[in-house]
C-alpha cells in the first residue's frame, strides 16, 4: 500500500450521524472476493432504490468523482467488516470527516490508507458550509493535520501513530517481523508462568 | 507500593509484549476465533505464503452463513462456497474447525465460553465486533477488522493503544422480567452508540454481581453498541461455576493454579477510573429500541418521543429512524403491531434466554410468525432435554439450528421489506436484518411477549403467577 501525505480532491456532504457499517456495505455483499472490487456496493440501500437504480439525488452519485466525504458523528459504528472500507476506497474514497468514528472502523480505514478526520464541532460547521450546497475542492495536508477548502483552514485529529502508518503506507506484518525474538521470549515466559491459558488436552 | 490498579490495567501488563514510542502495545493473542467471513484475511496470509504462527491457539467456527434449515445440502451456491471456503482454509492450517454436524458448532461467541477456551485473563480476539461478550469472564476481548485478523494469524499478536477506563457500576436488584439486555439498552440510550468510545468499560455492582454468566455475557456483548470495544465483569464465583470441567478448560491442578490467578484480577480497592457512571437496577425497567441506532431506546410503556425535542444533533436521525420505521410521535410503543418475531443470536440465544422466552409462552399461541434459532447446537439440545421446543412449536414458532441466522441475514433468514420484527439480537440499524426491515431490540421474554399478543407489549403482566 502507498503512502501519502497530501490529498487534493472533491468533498461531498453527507450529513446522517451513525452511518454504520451495515449501510456502508450490507451483508449480502460480503462474499464478494476482494480482487472483484466493493465499490459498487457502497452505501448500496442508500444509493439506490428498490430496482437497483441509482437515485439521482444521492451526493455520491450526482458526484461519483469525489474523493472526501464529509459526514455525521460516529460514522462507521457497528461491526468490524473490513469490507466497508473496501467499499469506500474501491469507490475512489481517500477520507472521510466527521465529528467521530467508529474505533474498529477508523483502524480498519487506517489499514487500507483512508483518513478518517476527527474534527470538532466548529470544524464540521466550517466544512459543512462549504460543501453543503456543491462539492468543493478540497486539500488534505497529514503532516500539518490541515484541511484547506475553500478560504477556510481547518484542523483535524488523528492518533500519532495512525498518521505515521498513513504516510509511510506501512503493513502492520512487516513491521511486527522486527519483533519476532520479544514475542518468542514472550511465548516462552508466558508458557512457564501461565500454563492454564493454553486450551487443556482433550481426548 | 504500586498504585491500586484496575483490571484493565492488569489484563493489559499481562498481555504486553512491548510497548513503541508513541504508546502503541504489541499484545500476546492467546485464543483467536475466525469464522467464514475470515476469508479475506486467509487470503491476505496466503498472498504472502505466511503460514498460521499458532494453530493451536486458532480456532474456526462455522457461523455466520450457517443454514437453520435443510444443513446437509446447501442450495444457495455462494453460501456453499464461504463455508467451504472456510473449510480448506482450516484444512490447509490444521485449524480445529466446529462445523455443521459439529454438536459443539454454534455462533463462535457462543463456542468459546462453552468450550472453555474463554477463560478469565486470556486475550481473545475475533474478526467480530461482538468479541466483546467473552470480556463477561475477565478477559480481554474484541473484535479487529481482517488486515488485522491477518496479521493475528500470522504474528499470533496484535498492535492497539491502550483504552481510557470506564465503570459502569449498577447497584441494587432488577425488578421481574427485567434482564442484562435492559441494563445495556438503558445505559445506550443514556449515553449515546458513541458514549463509551475509546474506553473500556469494566461493570461492577450489586446487579451484576447478581447475574448469571449468561447476563454477563448479553452485557458485554452489547458493549460495542455504545462504542466501546471491550466490556468486563470480574471473575467470581459465578465465573468459576460455569467454567468448571469444560471442554478445553483447565483441570487438576492447572485449574487449582488458575484460580489463584484469576482472583487477583478484579480492579484493586481504590482504583481510579478515567469515568464513572452509577445506575440503579430498580430504575430501569423493559426497554425497547424505536429507531434505527441501539440508543434510540426507551422504556417500553413510553410515547414515541417528538424528534424536536431532542437535542438538535438528534433530531435530524430520529426524524430520519421515525420514518424508516414507520412510527408515529406521540403514539405509545406499548402497542405497536409486529408482523415477526426472531430470538436467537450472540446477544441472546443462550439457554436462559430461551428458558425466559419459554416461561412467557407455555401455553399459550403466538399471534405472529416467529423464528427461534439457538445460539449453538449445544444450545439446542439443552433446550430439547428441558421440551423448551415443544413450547415453542406448540405456541406457533419455528425451531431451527443453531448459528446467527436473522440478526444478520446472510444465511438468507431475512425480515421481509417493511416488516416489523420483535428482535431479542443486538443491532437494529437499517436494513441489517433485510432491506427496508423493521427492527425492535429487546429481551427475549419481550419478543415472546410481542409473539403471543402481536405487538409490543410490557412483558410483566404476563409473568405474573409463572415461574420464571
Ligand atoms: S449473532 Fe449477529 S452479532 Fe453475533 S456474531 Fe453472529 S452476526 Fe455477529
Amino acid at each position: 500500500m502507498a503512502g501519502w501525505h497530501t490529498h487534493q480532491g472533491q468533498a461531498i456532504c453527507l450529513p446522517v450521524a451513525n452511518v454504520d457499517t451495515d449501510q456502508l456495505i450490507p451483508a449480502r455483499f460480503m462474499s464478494v472476493s476482494r480482487a472483484d472490487g466493493y465499490g459498487d456496493y457502497l452505501l448500496y440501500d442508500m444509493r439506490r432504490d428498490a430496482t437497483g437504480a441509482l437515485r439521482a439525488d444521492f451526493p455520491l452519485n450526482a458526484h461519483p468523482g469525489a474523493s472526501v466525504i464529509l459526514a455525521g458523528r460516529n460514522f462507521g459504528s457497528g461491526s468490524s467488516r473490513e469490507a466497508a472500507v473496501y467499499a469506500l476506497v474501491d469507490a475512489g474514497i481517500r477520507a472521510v470527516i466527521a465529528p467521530s468514528f467508529g474505533d474498529i472502523f477508523a483502524a480498519n480505514a487506517v489499514n487500507n490508507g483512508l483518513l478518517p478526520a476527527k474534527v470538532d464541532d466548529e470544524g464540521y460547521a466550517a466544512v459543512e458550509a462549504a460543501v453543503a450546497k456543491d462539492p468543493q475542492s478540497i486539500t488534505i495536508d497529514l503532516d500539518a493535520r490541515r484541511l484547506t477548502i475553500d478560504a477556510a483552514t481547518i484542523h483535524f485529529t488523528i492518533d500519532d501513530s495512525w498518521a505515521l502508518k498513513l504516510k509511510n503506507g506501512w503493513d502492520d506484518i512487516d513491521l511486527t517481523r522486527n519483533y519476532c525474538e520479544a514475542i518468542a521470549a514472550f511465548k516462552v515466559n508466558r508458557s512457564q508462568t501461565a500454563t492454564w491459558a493454553w486450551p487443556a488436552e482433550v481426548e | 507500593m504500586r498504585p491500586p490498579q484496575t483490571m484493565l490495567d492488569k489484563l493489559w501488563a499481562a498481555h504486553e509484549v512491548t510497548r513503541r514510542e508513541d504508546g502503541v502495545s504489541l499484545l500476546w493473542v492467546d485464543r483467536h476465533l475466525v469464522h467464514e467471513g475470515s476469508h479475506h484475511a486467509f487470503a491476505k496470509i496466503s498472498e504472502r505464503d505466511l503460514p498460521v504462527a499458532e494453530p493451536g491457539l486458532t480456532f474456526a467456527v462455522v457461523d455466520h452463513y450457517a443454514p437453520t434449515r435443510n444443513r446437509s445440502k446447501i442450495d444457495a451456491p455462494q453460501i456453499a462456497r464461504m463455508i467451504d471456503t472456510l473449510r480448506d482454509n482450516a484444512a490447509a492450517h490444521g485449524l480445529r474447525l466446529y462445523d455443521l454436524d459439529d454438536p459443539r458448532q454454534g455462533i463462535v461467541h457462543v463456542v468459546g465460553p462453552e468450550e472453555g477456551l474463554t477463560l478469565p485473563g486470556l486475550l481473545i480476539n475475533c474478526g467480530d465486533s461482538h468479541t466483546s461478550t467473552h470480556g463477561a469472564f475477565g478477559t480481554l476481548a474484541f473484535g479487529i477488522g481482517a488486515t488485522e485478523v491477518a496479521h493475528v494469524l500470522a504474528t499470533q499478536t496484535v498492535w492497539q493503544r491502550k483504552p481510557r477506563s470506564m465503570r459502569i457500576s449498577v447497584e441494587g436488584t432488577l425488578g421481574a422480567g427485567v434482564t442484562a439486555k435492559d441494563i445495556a439498552l438503558g445505559w445506550i440510550a443514556r449515553l449515546g452508540t458513541d458514549g463509551a468510545q475509546g474506553h473500556a468499560v469494566e461493570y461492577a455492582g450489586s446487579a451484576i454481581r447478581g447475574l448469571s454468566m449468561e447476563g454477563r455475557m448479553t452485557l458485554c456483548n452489547l458493549s460495542i453498541e455504545g462504542g466501546a470495544r471491550f466490556g468486563m465483569v470480574a471473575p467470581d464465583e459465578t465465573t468459576l461455576a460455569y467454567l468448571k470441567g469444560r471442554r478445553f478448560a483447565p483441570k487438576g491442578a492447572e485449574w487449582q493454579a488458575a484460580c489463584v490467578s484469576w482472583a487477583s484480577l478484579a480492579s484493586d480497592a481504590g482504583a481510579r477510573f478515567d469515568r464513572e457512571v452509577t445506575l440503579d437496577a430498580s430504575e430501569i425497567s423493559p426497554t425497547v429500541t424505536w429507531g434505527t441506532s441501539p440508543e434510540q431506546a426507551l422504556p417500553i410503556r413510553t410515547p414515541i418521543p417528538d424528534p424536536a425535542s431532542l437535542p438538535p444533533h438528534k433530531a435530524e436521525a430520529a426524524r430520519a429512524a421515525l420514518e424508516y420505521m414507520g412510527l408515529k410521535t406521540g403514539d405509545m410503543l406499548e402497542g405497536t403491531p409486529v408482523d415477526q418475531v426472531f430470538i436467537g443470536s450472540c446477544t441472546n440465544g443462550r439457554i436462559e434466554d430461551l428458558r425466559a422466552a419459554a416461561a412467557v409462552l407455555k401455553g399459550r399461541k403466538a399471534r405472529v410468525p416467529g423464528l427461534i434459532s439457538p445460539g449453538s447446537a449445544r444450545v439446542k439440545a439443552q433446550a430439547e432435554a428441558e421440551g423448551l421446543d415443544r413450547i415453542f412449536i406448540e405456541a406457533g414458532l419455528d425451531w431451527v439450528a443453531s448459528g446467527c441466522s436473522m440478526c444478520v441475514g446472510m444465511n438468507g433468514d431475512l425480515v421481509g421489506e417493511g416488516k416489523r420484527c420483535a428482535s431479542s439480537t443486538n443491532r437494529n440499524f437499517k436494513g441489517r436484518q433485510g432491506r427496508g426491515a423493521r427492527t425492535h431490540l429487546m429481551s427475549p421474554a419481550m419478543v415472546a411477549a410481542a409473539a403471543v399478543t402481536g405487538e409490543l407489549t410490557d412483558v410483566r403482566p404476563l409473568l405474573v403467577g409463572r415461574v420464571t
